[in-house]
């Protein structure tokens, strides 16, 4: 019984150290590194949040406003900053688009 | 196999070790392969882990006594059930479970969300393997479930308290409650490290939380229920410091499930979040060093080890590692919006999130002060029930009328009359209520009065919302009153889900006030033929009887109900001597009415030689809530949890286009 769990736990060894280093072994595709912080990517993933946070939030008073936690009042004053947000969110993530699309076509003209 | 357990641990060590180490000197350096290695021992310890435990499991089947856990948790007599339950019920089986359940967890959480937080997930494996690694010490080192000793003939057998069918399910519950807060620890101190605190960690961590809390409330109940029928003494709730140690963690993890909303609905509450992720992991580490350091004495607890002090060395370094971290991302957390008005959704959260952070701080000063005392001034103290039932009404009551008022009130502001106009209806039905039960004799109970006029309060406004939502679903043209209720919570799973949790809580609510406030308790000695009343029972005593059960002796007042006239069946009480374990417990008897929600309770405190019995007799009224209330909570949490396809293709869409610029 002994020498079954002694083999079981050397198999168990190897296995581990097999799949553990498997990585490190295999061809190196591409670059190593991780990707580094991309101060572009963190800025349009903040708009990308404040787009769908601005949205979620115009459809959320819609529905309070519908469902009568809402007076007409209150829902005429937030419902102006909140489509203001959104608009902002939208268009600068257009413009972000658009300066995207730019560098692209620059990259392949060279 | 023991030499198979321990070469399967002390691979699992290792291989977490790696995870650690070599996981955060890839994440520091951003080293890629060198992340997918370390990610890769996470999962192989899971796997190492999973072996140990199968071993240990056959040893248990197998009631190999030369296993000292083994010999030491189990009996040849013991019920299958409780003997493959015993993996749980000691000190280094249910380290050995809290490893395991880590291990799978983290796995899962790091391979499902490999492509959603790229730049997290580096941080990700060394923080939860450095949580893994304090486990994996500890049954190394300290506490092994396969230290092996010449095998004795008979175990010492099982704690007859944990023969329960309860107690099989409780346990597992409560670890993967409190092992699975690891996860949104772990992503959110990764957030911190890697200075990406926005919504990511969020998203990703929010169904995990979700479930572990789900799993952590759920196995609190399953223990009230266990020490409802176990432990006999009619109650169901008794503070102790084992319960309070997993209800502390639940009540921060419920505060942060509701101020998580708060940020991403508005981007606040940034710090507050991170310090309710800590906190809560803080407390369910804390919870796991209450129940098996065997520090403090409890009815739950069955424990006596040395592994105090490592506890409470980690649970430093998690708390001061966690202090830190936030305090070097404070400028990346500071919000940029402002709370626009003290009557608005995100003002209400920030209420209940304060009433919930005091009710777990008075708890825990409850629990650690009789230790501080005794370490301190050396004079031993119990803080008792009153303490617990003053803070629980203090804080509770209003929760509970923030639950009522919360829902109805609109994000950002909402002005007094449409406030009141939404609470017109659920104000007035709760005052009749309260009027109606008053009128009805339920006065005799203030607190009880309070708790049922309020329960009405926030039923009414969960149905006026459910049915307000369809209305309005209806008017945008859906078809049909069920179609549009689908739709309804269909669309918005986590508002709705929530509703049904609200629910579940008036049910508990309803319950515990039933038998705090208004049950009846009646004690006679009965001669065989004669009878005792309580409330409209009657409970004639027909004598006891004596049988040997599969690992006990057991003796039962056999007791004949009467309704009026009418019987309205039979029911026993009694005692079980246990042969392996030389230990006696009380075997209640419980009568249901399902129709009323009541119990009758009996309890047989003391059989004498004259043949007669000592009776205790209790009428709990709407105790069985209490029970239904805990399959309302899981059902709420599911429809919370169930995956939003639409929101998910949103997420996806926004992380994979932030990924497509970062590889441009």
């Amino acid at each position: 019984m002994e020498t079954v769990a002694l083999v079981l736990g050397a198999l168990l060894a190897a296995a581990c150290v097999v799949f553990v280093a498997r990585p490190l072994l295999r061809p190196a595709r591409g670059e190593d590194a991780l990707r580094p912080s991309d101060p572009e990517a963190e800025a349009r993933l903040r708009l990308l949040e404040e787009r769908d946070r601005a949205l979620a939030a115009l459809k959320e008073l819609e529905f309070d406003h519908r469902t009568g936690k809402i007076s007409d009042e209150d829902y005429r004053a937030l419902v102006r900053p909140l489509r203001r947000a959104a608009g902002e969110a939208l268009r600068a993530l257009e413009h972000e688009e658009h300066r995207e699309r730019e560098r692209e076509e620059v990259d392949v003209h060279r | 196999m023991p030499e198979l357990g321990r070469a399967a641990l002390v691979a699992a060590f290792g291989l977490i070790l790696y995870a650690a180490v070599v996981g955060g000197y890839a994440a520091y350096r951003g080293r890629r392969r060198l992340l997918d290695s370390a990610t890769n021992a996470l999962f192989a310890a899971f796997g190492a882990t999973a072996i140990a435990a199968l071993v240990l499991l056959a040893a248990l089947a197998a009631r190999d006594f030369s296993f000292e856990y083994v010999a030491r948790s189990t009996s040849r007599e013991l019920p299958l059930g409780y003997t493959l339950a015993a993996f749980w019920s000691g000190q280094a089986g249910s380290l050995l479970l809290w490893l395991l359940v880590l291990t799978g967890i983290a796995s899962a959480a790091v391979a499902l969300n490999r492509r959603l937080v790229r730049e997290v997930l580096p941080w990700t494996v060394p923080i939860v393997s450095a949580v893994a690694l304090f486990f994996a010490f500890l049954l190394v080192a300290v506490a092994s479930p396969f230290a092996t000793q010449a095998a004795p003939a008979d175990g010492a057998g099982m704690n007859p308290s944990l023969q329960n069918p309860y107690m099989i399910a409780h346990p597992p519950m409560l670890y993967l409650g409190y092992v699975g807060l690891t996860i949104p620890f772990a992503f959110a101190m990764a957030a911190l490290a890697s200075g990406r605190v926005d919504e990511r960690w969020i998203v990703v961590t929010r169904r995990w939380t979700l479930a572990a809390w789900t799993f952590l409330g759920f196995g609190i109940l399953l223990g009230a229920k266990w020490a409802y029928e176990e432990v006999g003494w009619g109650g169901w709730y008794a503070w102790d410091p084992v319960e309070n140690a997993a209800l502390m963690p639940w009540l921060v993890a419920t505060a942060f499930l509701h101020s998580v909303m708060v940020q991403e609905k508005k981007d606040m509450l940034r710090v507050w979040n991170v310090v309710l992720v800590a906190g809560t992991f803080a407390l369910s580490l804390f919870g796991t060093f209450l129940t098996r350091s065997g520090v403090i004495s409890s009815i739950h607890s069955f424990t006596q080890s040395s592994i105090g002090p490592f506890f409470l060395g980690f649970i430093a370094v998690v708390a001061a590692g966690s202090i830190a971290l936030i305090l070097w991302r404070l400028p990346l957390l500071r919000s940029r919006t402002r709370l626009e008005s003290l009557v608005s959704r995100e003002a209400a959260f920030l209420y209940n999130n304060l009433f919930l952070v005091a009710l777990a701080l008075t708890i825990l000063w409850g629990v650690i002060y009789p230790l501080v005392s005794e370490a301190v001034r050396g004079v031993t103290v119990s803080v008792g029930a009153p303490y617990y039932d003053f803070f629980a009404v203090v804080f509770g009551l209003p929760l509970v009328l923030l639950m009522g008022i919360g829902p109805v009130v609109a994000w950002r502001r909402a002005s007094l009359r449409s406030l009141a106009s939404q609470l017109a209806w659920p104000a007035g039905i709760a005052l009749l209520t309260g009027v109606a039960l008053l009128l009805g004799g339920a006065g005799s109970s203030p607190a009880g009065l309070v708790g049922y006029t309020l329960a009405a309060f926030v039923l009414t406004t969960i149905v006026l919302e459910f049915v307000r939502g369809t209305r309005a679903r209806r008017s945008l043209g859906t078809s049909g009153w069920w179609a549009a209720f689908s739709g309804l919570v269909a669309r918005n799973r986590r508002r709705y889900g929530g509703y049904i949790v609200h629910a579940a809580i008036v049910l508990l609510l309803v319950g515990a006030v039933g038998i705090g406030g208004f049950s009846t308790t009646r004690e006679a000695r009965l001669a065989p033929g004669e009878s005792m009343t309580v409330e409209d029972y009657r409970l004639v005593y027909a004598g006891s009887e004596e049988r040997r059960g599969a690992n006990a002796q057991e003796v039962r007042a056999q007791l004949a109900v009467y309704r009026g006239d009418e019987q309205a069946g039979t029911m026993a009480a009694g005692k079980n001597r246990y042969f392996a374990e030389e230990q006696t417990s009380n075997e209640v008897g419980i009568r249901t009415d399902w129709l009323r929600g009541e119990d009758l309770f009996v309890i047989a405190d003391q059989f004498n030689e004259d043949g007669s019995v000592y009776l205790k007799a209790i009428v709990n009224p709407l105790v069985n809530l209490i029970w239904l209330s805990g399959l309302v909570f899981v059902l709420g949490s599911a429809v919370a949890m169930w995956p939003d396809a639409r929101e998910q293709r949103r997420l996806a869409a926004r992380f994979a286009g932030e990924g497509a610029v970062a590889r441009a």
